[in-house]
């Protein structure tokens, strides 16, 4: 009924972002609006491109299509288009399908009258993308150090970009990142076995309430975090993986051109033990 | 309350952003793989300078007219440099001394009364470091190219060169009955970049000849493929760190390093390293470790070894010494070993005919009577 009485409200008109009642409106399930034409204008075109830079490539296997960066000496030039010029291209169609995607995750909360925390956690993953396409390109002059587009040469970037520190292991946000990586892990996974220790009993069990929960950890560990807390803190940790994975990166040039391990010399020559 | 926390709110954030504005290195990257494929090597402005001015090339001493006399009948205990003209050698002497003692002089290696005395301890080094030189520039261009090394690659206006090693102890010193040491891990040593990876790999691959390849061609160990440990592993990536930084370099000038040992995809620098590696091995067997005996005690290590070298002590933190630029040019007189002349005799021949033999005499020894004849 609740359920009913929401949607009659949801499916008013207004309340858009930009564009006024331009494609305010619903396709079946889906709500389009102007950011939902721009998400699929953006990721079309942006696919068509991959596909075409495939084709001039070696390759059509999936695993191995390379949609290369431009080479350093072009700059913050615009490249020729088979010398990473497509990747340029590639690079501000995800750029304006992910900020469309996240627009019309803002106006769908908007009508909701909800708060805009779905939104700003999609733009953290936002902000990573355009820290390692952009921010980071730019701060070291030049397209050619933001990553390949494909799945066998983006991991090889990876791997030789870590590389290029000699032992990545030792960049502390790096560290920062991982250590939030595996604890959202663990959060979420000690929440989904909670919530379903409690709501989905055997056959002939009755549903527990808040106060099991609540009373299990408190038997557990001391402490509760309670059921508003538990989901602030998953946002948190996992938001802070993203944040702090962008800062890694970021870091790792601009900043930081030796070896990471170098970098706690700083540690060892504290003079509490030199 | 909430006035402070605002207020610390501010402070943090300007001071974030002062400081992220003041670390900011403006950086210069060299790429030098596929487009996308981040082999480059990304150096700081800042220190870009400072390599620069530190591998400046002091200018050449004027050539000296060809010839007048040789050495070999000038001086009386000459048996490297014996077949250049006393102008030549007199230039080379005057070179040595302002790449390896600039500040004592002749007398570093010269007992200044005696200059033919082979009492200072550093001539004798001297002698085998011209033989050692010779021997590099000679033999093993598949690494030094045409570049070739002077005194100079290494000594940079130093008796001793900024980058020389000794031996460890022999056996792990952290090791205690029933107890596994901390097998010369953990320790942040310089020469392995601070890393925890074991130390002690100068004994082990410049100097000893273990094998640094690990990597298995199969995807699970096997008693007939891969046996190698982690903490083999550990040791080679120990060295590679010693040669990334000795070099200045990243693992990716090297490596794809997406697969380190296959050699397709490996740049060409990783041939010439190869070659490093047998090199370094070759001066320290045969010219190093042989001159222990030579060396006062201070200068050995603190188990009685030779000082020796490694790929910073001509590298000194650039990609080539002396990024590339060639000395040896100028002093061609140290690209290669000569048969050495037998010294001409002042009087006429004797009846036997003491015409200097072919080839590479032996010359005299030190004590030996100044005009002792070929023997
Ligand atoms: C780094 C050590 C070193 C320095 C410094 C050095 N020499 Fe020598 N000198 C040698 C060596 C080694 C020989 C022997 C060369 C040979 O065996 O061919 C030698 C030989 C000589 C001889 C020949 C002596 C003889 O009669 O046998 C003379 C002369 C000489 N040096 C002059 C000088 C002068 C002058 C200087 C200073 C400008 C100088 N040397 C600086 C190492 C040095
Ligand atoms: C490949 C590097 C290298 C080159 C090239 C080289 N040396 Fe050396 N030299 C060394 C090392 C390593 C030592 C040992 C350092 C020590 O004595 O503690 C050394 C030691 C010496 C010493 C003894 C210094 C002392 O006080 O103990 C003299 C003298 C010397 N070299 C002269 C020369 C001369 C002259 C040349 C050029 C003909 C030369 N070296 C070329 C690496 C080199
Ligand atoms: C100056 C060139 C150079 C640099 C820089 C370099 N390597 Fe190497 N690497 C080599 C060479 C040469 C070999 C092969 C040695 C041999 O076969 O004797 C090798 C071998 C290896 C191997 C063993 C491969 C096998 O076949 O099992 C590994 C692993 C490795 N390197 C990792 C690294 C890492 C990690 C770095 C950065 C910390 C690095 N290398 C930096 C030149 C380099
Ligand atoms: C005797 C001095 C000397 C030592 C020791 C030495 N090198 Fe070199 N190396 C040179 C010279 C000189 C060149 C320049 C050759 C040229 O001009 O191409 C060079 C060039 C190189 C290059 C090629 C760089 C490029 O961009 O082409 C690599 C890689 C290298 N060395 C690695 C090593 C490694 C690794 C070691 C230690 C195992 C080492 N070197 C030890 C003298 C030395």
């Amino acid at each position: 009924m609740a359920l009913l009485s929401f949607e009659r409200r949801y499916r008013v008109r207004g309340g858009t972002l930009i564009g006024g009642d331009l494609f305010d409106f619903w396709v079946g399930p889906f709500y389009v609006g102007f950011f939902g034409v721009t998400t699929i204008f953006f990721s079309i075109l942006g696919t068509a491109l991959i596909l075409w830079g495939a084709a001039m490539g070696p390759t059509f296997n999936p695993w191995t299509i390379n949609i290369q960066p431009p080479p350093l000496e072009y700059g913050l030039k615009f490249a020729p288009l088979r010398e990473g010029g497509i990747w340029q291209l590639v690079t501000i169609c995800a750029i304006g399908a992910f900020t469309s995607w996240a627009a019309r995750q803002a106006e769908i909360s908007r009508k909701l009258g909800m708060g805009y925390h779905i939104p700003i956690a999609y733009s953290v993953a936002i902000f990573a993308y355009v820290t390692l396409v952009v921010v980071r390109p730019i701060l070291m002059g030049a397209w050619g150090h933001g990553f390949p587009y494909g799945i066998f040469s983006h991991l090889d970037w990876v791997s030789n970009t870590g590389y290029q520190y000699l032992h990545f292991h030792y960049n502390p946000a790096h560290m920062i990142a991982v250590t939030f990586f595996f604890t959202t892990t663990l959060a979420l996974s000690m929440h989904g076995s909670l919530i379903l220790s409690a709501v989905n009993p055997q056959k002939g069990e009755p549903v527990k309430s808040a106060e099991h929960e609540d009373g299990f950890f408190r038997d557990h560990i001391g402490y509760s975090i309670g059921a508003l807390g538990i989901h602030r803190l998953g946002l948190f940790l996992a938001l802070s993986a993203g944040i702090w994975s962008a800062i890694c990166i970021i870091i790792s040039g601009p900043f930081w051109t030796k070896g990471w391990p170098e970098w706690w010399n700083v540690w060892l020559s504290l003079p509490i033990w030199n | 309350m909430t006035f402070t926390i605002k207020l610390t709110g501010v402070i943090v954030t300007v001071l974030l952003v002062m400081g992220t504005v003041l670390a900011f290195k403006k950086t210069s990257a060299y790429q030098h793989g596929y487009p996308g494929t981040a082999m480059d090597l990304v150096q700081s402005d800042a220190e870009l300078a400072e390599k620069l001015k530190a591998n400046t090339v002091p200018a050449a001493l004027p050539q000296v007219p060809a010839g007048g006399p040789l050495s070999v009948d000038t001086y009386q205990n000459v048996q490297v440099l014996g077949h250049l003209s006393v102008a030549e050698f007199g230039r080379t002497m005057a070179a040595m001394t302002t790449w390896v003692s600039p500040q004592q002089g002749c007398a570093y290696c010269h007992n200044v009364a005696n200059m033919a005395s082979d009492e200072v301890y550093a001539k004798v080094v001297a002698r085998r470091m011209l033989q050692m030189t010779m021997h590099i520039n000679q033999d093993w261009q598949q690494h030094v190219k045409g570049t070739g090394v002077t005194c100079y690659t290494c000594h940079r206006g130093n008796p001793v060169p900024a980058y020389v090693w000794f031996n460890g102890p022999s056996e792990d010193p952290t090791a205690r009955p029933m107890m596994q040491g901390k097998a010369y891990q953990n320790g942040a040593a310089q020469d392995v970049g601070l890393a925890s990876l074991p130390s002690n790999v100068f004994e082990t691959f410049l100097a000893g000849n273990a094998s640094i390849r690990v990597q298995g061609n199969a995807p699970l160990p096997s008693e007939t493929n891969n046996r190698h440990s982690i903490k083999q592993t550990e040791w080679t990536y120990g060295l590679m760190m010693h040669m990334s930084n000795s070099l200045g370099v990243n693992c990716t000038y090297c490596h794809n390093t997406r697969s380190m040992g296959e050699w397709e995809t490996s740049p060409p620098q990783r041939t010439t390293a190869w070659y490093g590696i047998r090199m370094v091995r070759d001066l320290n067997n045969q010219y190093l470790t042989p001159l222990t005996d030579v060396f006062p005690a201070y200068r050995k290590g603190p188990h009685g070894d030779a000082p020796k070298l490694n790929c910073a002590t001509c590298h000194n933190n650039a990609y080539k010494p002396l990024l590339g630029v060639s000395m040896l040019k100028d002093y061609t007189v140290l690209a290669e070993a000569k048969p050495q002349p037998a010294k001409t005799p002042v009087e006429p021949p004797p009846a036997e005919g003491a015409a200097p033999t072919e080839g590479a005499a032996p010359t005299p020894a030190p004590d030996a009577p100044a005009p002792a004849p070929a023997q």
